[in-house]
């Protein structure tokens, strides 16, 4: 940021010099990252022989918005919407109920073992999944738990060391000296935790819900294991479902496939756009001070 | 006492959390790892036998290794180089700076599996968007996905285009130099060039380790796109043409739950596991030799 403060002294021909590359390359990247997501939409409105046209129109002469149509009836992709929603719904509050209580404890409170205990839980982030994936796997179907939402929802309840991690991090940077008044005052730990704590922790609150909706939303190996019944699946699993079945019967729809796509990225995108803030603070907590 | 109680009490969801969904399982998973368990029957203690047979006659999970330690070798290097690029660029104070870190961002938080049929398509030889510009320059583009030589490229190409997390991090330790420093280098008559070496690579160090870490972490777990890009409709077939995309993952969740061999598949878990735990230690030694953090931090 200050590297052209610096820089305003001599030589202004130089810097425009070194703008006007600066400015080149990032054109030219941001080309690179922006024609797939073009590519995409335009696939998605070509009819069945325009997508096979060469050289590729970019522009069909009549966009076909029935693709979407055709996309959202060749699996159910409303059911697939609504167990979407009902399960990152459920996550997200568990996850925000846990891991705030969590964190408090962790930030707040002093007690033996504490930060040996906290060791423990950042060093987990490092477990990869695979680990505890077959034997959970197993004690889910004994509980008969497989098929159902339940193995991706209920863990939620224990809280994820990494968004505990986020909201430590802020919570620490919240003055110690309301807490100590409102004892003062006779609240209790579960009063300020809930009246003070949290209403000041708005943005750590935020930063994780988005990564938690996202993370959730998007989730394709929890539900590939556990949900066997097509009128279970989720987004992601329906989308791969219609992928397998447009291969598997030969036909070639990429742009009923790609108008799915563009379906199943659109909150994303929505939800990227009206809180991107929150996501950069959170990578950049999790990245400086990890 | 109160106190410690009331601790307790607000870190025991996580508490319950670790002892049963991480601790429990590992334990548990390392005594599956020692059976021949394929849930229909009761399990048989087979001792280090699966490991023996993992480390020693399964070529298809030496070859998943393999496949697994050239895309890390790959992916993790380029991406760290082109996110620094990236996050270089956006450091200026120059208009439009905010719609290019969206833009670069933007495809990391989406969808994989939309993300990969997306590229599944843009890399396909034929009507793909990539080859028809390769063939616009005289270039007959290579078969992607449909050859064994081109399929782990075509995953390290996608993997670049979802690399703004990684950017992000960078970014956020750039801004975090202090001018001074720059503006003292100026007075000594240093160049860019030197400035970008004495500067700023020893200062975003820490955060080149951080991404260094969970890039090497984060790939060695591919599976989704390998999954979703390489497999035909049929179930089984997936990883690639003549197995040049069956990563390990890939390779566990077809032994745990296609073929339901659970205790081999929970041997091939703690293999990878052993194997990353190894990476990240190394790196971390190593790391002392080449991470500068400021007095004071640790």
């Amino acid at each position: 940021m200050r590297l052209n403060e610096r820089s305003q002294l001599p030589l202004v021909a130089g810097i425009s010099l070194r703008y006007a590359l600066t400015y080149a390359v990032l054109m030219l990247l941001g080309a690179l990252f922006l024609i797939p997501f073009l590519w995409m939409l335009s696939v998605s409105l070509q009819d069945a022989q325009g997508m096979f046209a060469l050289p590729f129109r970019w522009i069909p002469d009549r966009p076909r918005w029935e693709n979407y149509g055709a996309a959202l009836s060749a699996v159910p992709f409303g059911r697939y919407l609504f167990n979407t929603s009902v399960i990152t719904a459920s996550v997200l509050c568990l996850t925000l109920f846990s891991c705030t209580l969590v964190a408090y404890g962790f930030s707040r409170l002093r007690f033996p073992g504490r930060d040996m205990l906290f060791a423990v839980c950042i060093s987990t982030m490092m477990l990869p999944g695979q680990v505890t994936m077959i034997p959970l796997y197993m004690a889910y179907a004994r509980l008969g738990w497989v098929d159902t939402y339940l193995p991706l929802i209920v863990p939620s309840l224990f809280g994820s060391p990494f968004y505990i991690f986020l909201l430590r991090q802020f919570f620490l940077t919240i003055f110690r000296e309301y807490d100590e008044a409102a004892l003062l005052d006779g609240a209790g730990r579960l009063r300020i935790y809930w009246s003070i704590v949290l209403p000041l922790a708005r943005p750590a609150i935020a930063t994780v819900t988005l990564f938690c909706f996202i993370g959730t939303w998007n989730d394709f190996f929890g539900p590939l294991i556990y949900l066997n019944s097509p009128e279970k699946a989720t987004l992601t699993l329906g989308l791969n479902m219609l992928k397998s079945q447009v291969i598997g019967s030969g036909s070639v729809q990429w742009h009923i496939l790609m108008a799915a796509s563009v379906l199943v990225m659109l909150p994303n995108i929505i939800v990227f756009f009206l809180a991107q803030k929150q996501f950069i603070r959170g990578i950049q907590i999790g990245g400086l001070r990890g | 006492m109160r106190r410690t109680l009331e601790g307790y009490l607000f870190v025991s969801p996580w508490l319950a959390g670790f002892i049963l969904l991480t601790a429990g399982p590992m334990i548990a998973s390392l005594y599956i790892s020692g059976t021949s368990w394929t849930m229909l029957s009761p399990p048989v203690w087979v001792g280090a036998q699966n490991y023996a047979r993992l480390l020693g006659d399964d070529h298809r999970f030496g070859l998943s290794l393999l496949n697994t330690l050239t895309y890390v070798a790959l992916a993790v290097p380029l991406g760290l180089a082109v996110s620094l690029l990236l996050a270089l660029l956006l450091n200026r104070r120059i208009p439009g700076r905010g719609l290019f870190r969206t833009l670069f961002f933007l495809p990391s938080i989406t969808n994989l599996v939309a993300v990969s049929l997306l590229w599944m398509w843009i890399l396909n030889p034929e009507y793909g968007l990539l080859n028809g510009a390769l063939r616009m320059a005289g270039i007959d583009g290579p078969l992607w996905f449909q050859s064994e030589r081109w399929a782990k490229p075509a995953l390290i190409i996608m993997s670049l285009w979802g690399t703004g997390g990684t950017m992000i991090v960078f970014l956020a330790a750039l801004q975090g130099i202090p001018g001074e420093l720059y503006e003292a280098a100026d007075l000594d008559g240093a160049g860019a060039f030197s400035k970008f070496v004495h500067i700023t690579l020893p200062m975003i160090s820490p955060a080149f380790l951080f991404n260094l870490i969970v890039g090497i972490i984060g790939s060695s777990q591919v599976f989704t796109q390998a999954y979703v890009m390489t497999g035909s409709a049929e179930p089984g077939t997936e990883g690639g043409p003549n197995n040049a995309t069956l990563f390990v993952v890939l390779y566990l969740y077809k032994k745990a739950f296609q073929e339901f061999s659970m205790g081999y598949a929970a041997s091939i878990a703690w293999v990878l596991f052993f194997l990353m735990l190894v990476a990240t230690v190394l790196q971390m030694k190593l790391a002392r030799r080449w991470v500068y953090y400021e007095a004071g931090e640790q």
